[in-house]
């Protein structure tokens, strides 16, 4: 049982002096990948899925790499923004939400990199 | 991980409820389901459900209350004052929506039984009176006063035009009675860190006043990714308020003001 009394415990440490940077960057995210994702969507239905050769003609070509790129940057990095919170709010032992914390770093961070590599990997094969 | 269902000797005695019977003669019979808990039985709490003859009982749910704790059963615990929607004493869960017993209509409630409990997600003091301790911490913790640097005269007012005026009337018609907080999912989860839509429309109703001068320093007190951060625009604040206020475009303000004074 604590003797503190209520209002120590809401004040606690203060404010921890962040937390508009996270907020603005999940909803600028989500603003970016409103156009990024229906234009890979209108891509998708309009490519020829099952000839492997147009598909990574087409990720090779023009701006379409770049777009690809950002968008795969762009979930990734809204994704990771999203978990985190929703860790924040459900794990409250200490120990496993720093270890949930990081993990869920690490997964992104690992999933934008291998999406970029493939990626890079096809467009730079030496596409005609 | 946050507990989504309550500990074992916390949840209600299905076999445990007792059941009084309406009196002979009853024109209009209607069930009331009362959550009960005492602390000091040791027991675990039950659900107690009490046959009203509305023909002879006031209109209110607070009505049906005090019938109940003056004529059946005294030992039923609840706060209430004014009885009449502007002390915010009597906020608890009636048929699964908080709102305040004294305003409830039984009529508007429909047909059937009507489901009586305390306030969601706070420690229960006894039956119907919930712990507010956090909750009245956390308005103090915003500091809800005029704070203001500039010096002025004791015998002239502080002058606010009538357009800034309007700014702060609808928020400060709060009434604390903690209604939306604890209707707040974010804040049953968080509760010990967020503040919560009650204590943050009392932090934007100082924020928004003219005649205050600390609006910087509230502002830094509330940039943290609890104290104002953990609200998800969920809006059960604005749907359970019983004076119709809106603390979810409070807050929504908050975050906008906090972003412009940083672009």
């Amino acid at each position: 049982m604590s003797l503190r009394s209520p209002l120590g415990v809401v004040l606690g440490r203060g404010s921890a002096g962040e937390g508009v940077a996270h907020w603005w960057a999940q909803r600028l995210g989500a603003l970016a990948l409103v156009p990024l994702s229906v234009w890979f969507l209108v891509a998708l239905v309009r490519l020829p899925l099952a000839d492997y050769a147009a598909v990574t003609i087409w990720i090779a070509s023009g701006w379409n790499l770049v777009w690809l790129v950002l968008l795969l940057g762009m979930m990734c990095w809204h994704s990771r923004l999203g978990i985190q919170v929703v860790i924040e709010d459900y794990v409250h032992s200490p120990a496993l939400k720093q270890a949930a914390l990081l993990l869920n770093s690490a997964a992104h961070a690992v999933l934008v990199a291998a999406g970029a590599y493939a990626l890079l990997r096809i467009a730079l094969r030496g596409v005609p | 991980m946050v507990e989504f269902t309550l500990p074992k000797n916390s949840r209600p005695d299905p076999g445990a409820g007792r059941h009084y019977a309406a009196p002979g003669g009853a024109v209009r019979p209607r069930t009331f389901r009362v959550y009960r808990f005492d602390p000091a039985s040791g027991a675990r709490p039950r659900v107690d459900s009490y046959e009203l003859d509305m023909a002879s009982c006031g209109p209110m749910v607070l009505d049906a209350l005090l019938k109940i704790k003056n004529e059946i059963d005294p030992t039923l615990s609840l706060r209430r004052s004014c009885r009449e929607g502007i002390c915010g004493s009597c906020a608890m869960n009636i048929n699964g929506v908080n709102t305040l017993a004294c305003t409830q209509s039984c009529a508007e409630l429909g047909g059937g039984e009507v489901r009586i409990y305390p306030l969601p997600h706070l420690p229960v003091v006894k039956d119907l009176v919930a712990d507010l301790g956090n909750f009245y911490a956390q308005y103090a913790a915003v500091k809800p006063w005029l704070q203001a640097r500039t010096p002025v005269s004791p015998d002239r007012e502080r002058l606010q035009s009538k357009e800034d005026q309007e700014k702060i009337d609808r928020p400060s018609a709060c009434i604390l009675c903690a209604c939306c907080s604890t209707s707040c999912p974010s804040y049953w989860w968080n509760g010990d860190r967020y503040l919560g839509p009650a204590a943050l429309l009392a932090a934007y109703r100082w924020i928004v006043d003219s005649r205050d001068e600390a609006t910087g320093e509230r502002l830094d007190a509330l940039n943290d990714p609890f104290r104002l951060y953990r609200c998800h625009t969920i809006m059960n604040c604005t749907e359970a308020c019983p004076k119709d206020l809106n603390p979810a475009r409070a807050i929504a303000d908050i975050k906008r003001l906090m972003l412009e004074r940083q672009h």
